[in-house]
């Protein structure tokens, strides 16, 4: 593999590992706050279903986007309602918002586009444009380090550099604000939070309302930025591979960058190499795509560095017996 | 003291949750611009009014009681089994390999075969999950997800490259052989008169029947059962009673994955005749709302079973005379699972609180 190769496939993998890595964050603010999450693939498919949608429609990109974070918060907050409020089951409400999402974007989009579950294709403004980095053009005479700074880092879409800002952001707000410290505190002891005179509804609500939003930025790049529109089922499992990440990462911020661009990178690398070969051996395409799942599977066994998720998550608090 | 009558706690809420997940799905079809009655008459004439349109009911509902009962029986010892997806695909193999690669003289032995296969096959894809909940802790909801994932891995590459005939340039296994046929309802006494041979409901729907009834007696009336029962109640308990949480787990989520794997006997060897990729179409997740709706007893495992029986062959029916697409049926599976699970408190709380008022009131 020479080095043209091997950026095409860097910058390949920032743009797959990115809807991971924004799901992956908004999966990591739920779980802090001891909600857990496996809907991650249904708000994502709804935010990319809003924002393609809305976008088309309206012709403006940001638009869409604002349509996709709401759209996501609004799945959030049926969780929220089913998980906090009812005190149901985390994991049932989950599985109920995958279902809706995957029903209701193509019985809308059938109804709106007719086009089969499929939104009509964008252009222009309607669309997130690359962004290039100041002086990638000039760089590229700087040997190695030019052509990277060039290829990979620079020419994608604003979301991308959102998704990485929004890593430190992350770890500042979870680890250095008060407000951090109660989120991360109601999904270890809900009941200590509580006596304190912090609300947990509210918090464990914010949370999941932050997690809604960031699952919008993932669907609306997913439509807007790497795709031109709307595709049925076009998240195809990514929110349960930023679930893996996020076991992958046990919860902290900058490992689910590390988590998601790994990931990102196997995607990356299946999806140029149709017959791959290590050592000799080849790999099957089938070993790539499993690979995250594998990987997390390795990991929650214990074998390699145990994964302990927040304690109180998946148990809804119930303020006086 | 209870709150509530147990009829209310086993028909009424139900019902009720039922009843609101159809209004809102009712909603939806309103939303979309379209008729709802419209829309409950095509797949009430498209299911009932026609053999055929019993029969494919009677043939979903038969995927549906297998992985229902799976998901059933692992909430009884509360785990959430939602890798009934993957076991279920997993039991497609077993049968095929079953039936592809040995020479059976009668259907009934392959079909002896095939369940016990279809069976362990689907066990064993719960049994790593399963110990890793059982011994390390580990997320059963987690890791069967990512079994499912993995499965389909697994069967997408031995589809492509193992089982696909020389040749063939669909990923699926070779035909299976003619003598491996399971009977369908039109090759059965009495029922042949009524169904055509192109209906694929077949005996596996009786095998399903027999499975709930053997879960009734498992769960209810063998010591194995009340075990598996206490430790999904409390499971401190249940240790203090000298039952043994990491056996419980095991065995109940074995249970769960051989129910599950045994579907692939309807779809697999019942319908399909060879092992086709995404064999399973969701059956597995289907089995949650089943087991939901259910309240995880056999009896209703079967009720909810026909029930979405009736809405997948209405789906098809939608689809087919209608605008409105398949993804309804997703929609409607969606609700229920919502109002039949998560929200289950929002009606519950209410009924208790008014049957305690009718209470107070007559004494």
């Amino acid at each position: 593999m020479d080095y043209p190769t091997l950026l095409q496939i860097l910058a390949s993998t920032v743009r797959l590992g990115v809807p991971l890595l924004l799901a992956c964050l908004a999966g990591l603010f739920s779980e802090r706050a001891g909600i857990f999450d496996i809907g991650l693939e249904g708000k994502m498919l709804m935010a990319a279903f809003a924002s393609g949608a809305i976008a088309a429609v309206s012709g403006s990109v940001w638009v869409g986007l604002l349509a996709a974070v709401g759209a996501a918060i609004l799945m959030s907050l049926l969780h929220g309602l089913a998980s906090i409020t009812f005190r149901g089951n985390q994991l049932i409400s989950g599985v109920a918002i995958n279902f809706l999402a995957s029903g209701l974007t193509v019985l809308v989009g059938q109804e709106w586009f007719g086009l089969g579950g499929k939104t009509p294709a964008l252009s222009g403004a309607a669309r997130f444009g690359t962004i290039a980095l100041p002086f990638a053009e000039q760089a590229q005479a700087i040997p190695v380090i030019g052509p990277f700074y060039h290829e990979v880092l620079s020419g994608h879409s604003i979301l991308v550099y959102v998704a990485f800002l929004l890593v430190p952001a992350s770890w500042w707000v979870l680890y250095r604000t008060r407000f951090g410290l109660r989120l991360r505190a109601v999904g270890e002891n809900p009941a200590a939070v509580d006596t304190a005179g912090v609300s947990v509804v509210r918090m464990r609500y914010s949370a999941v309302m932050i997690c809604g939003a960031l699952c919008g930025l993932a669907g609306a790049y997913l439509a807007t930025g790497l795709s031109a529109g709307f595709g049925k089922e076009m998240t195809a499992g990514r929110g349960f591979i930023a679930l893996a990440a996020l076991i992958f990462a046990k919860w902290r911020p900058w490992y689910c960058l590390g988590a998601t661009m790994l990931f990102g990178l196997l995607e990356a690398v299946s999806n140029r190499y149709q017959n791959l070969e290590i050592a000799g051996i080849p790999v099957p395409l089938q070993l790539m795509q499993a690979t995250p799942y594998i990987l997390t599977m390795v990991i929650l066994a214990g074998f390699v560095g145990r994964a302990i998720p927040p304690r109180a998550g998946g148990e809804p608090y119930v303020k006086e017996r | 003291m209870q709150k509530m009558p147990r009829w209310a706690d086993l028909a009424l809420i139900p019902v009720l949750n039922l009843v609101i997940a159809f209004a809102i799905s009712a909603l939806v079809i309103l939303a979309i611009g379209e008729n709802p009655v419209e829309a409950i008459k095509t797949m009430v004439e498209g299911t009932f009014f026609r053999a055929e349109g019993w029969g494919y009911m009677m043939y979903y509902a038969t995927n549906f009681m297998f992985t229902g009962l799976g998901v059933a029986v692992a909430f009884h010892a509360s785990q959430f089994n939602i890798g009934g997806e993957g076991q279920a695909t997993l039991g497609g193999l077993g049968v095929a390999l079953v039936c592809l690669f040995v020479p059976w003289p009668h259907w009934s032995l392959a079909l002896i075969a095939a369940i016990v296969t279809s069976a362990l096959f689907g066990a064993a894809w719960a049994a790593i999950p399963a110990w890793l909940q059982a011994k390390r802790g580990s997320h059963i909801v987690i890791t069967t997800i990512m079994f499912n994932f993995i499965a389909a891995s697994l069967m997408n590459y031995l589809l492509s490259y193992v089982l696909k005939p020389k040749g063939s340039m669909d990923p699926a296994s070779a035909d299976f052989p003619a003598v491996t046929t399971l009977p369908r309802f039109h090759d059965l006494p009495l029922l042949g008169s009524v169904f055509d041979k192109n209906t694929p409901a077949n005996i596996t729907f009786f095998i399903a029947l027999l499975c709930c009834w053997l879960v009734w007696v498992l769960i209810w009336r063998t010591r194995l059962g009340y075990m598996v029962r206490a430790f999904g109640k409390s499971e401190r308990a249940a240790v203090y009673a000298g039952i043994s949480p990491v056996r419980i787990t095991m065995i109940a989520m074995l249970i769960s994955g051989g129910l599950s794997g045994m579907m692939a006997i309807n779809n697999v060897m019942g319908e399909a005749q060879r092992l086709l990729l995404n064999s399973v179409e969701g059956a597995g997740f289907i089995g949650i709302a089943v087991a939901l709706m259910g309240r995880s007893h056999p009896l209703g495992v079967v009720l909810a079973s026909l029930l979405f029986g009736f809405l997948y062959q209405g789906g098809a029916e939608l689809a087919l005379w209608t605008t409105i697409p398949r993804d309804l049926i997703t929609v409607i599976q969606a609700l229920v699972i919502l109002f039949t699970g998560a929200l289950d408190n929002m009606i519950r709380l209410p009924v208790e609180r008014l049957f305690m008022i009718l209470r107070r009131r007559a004494e």
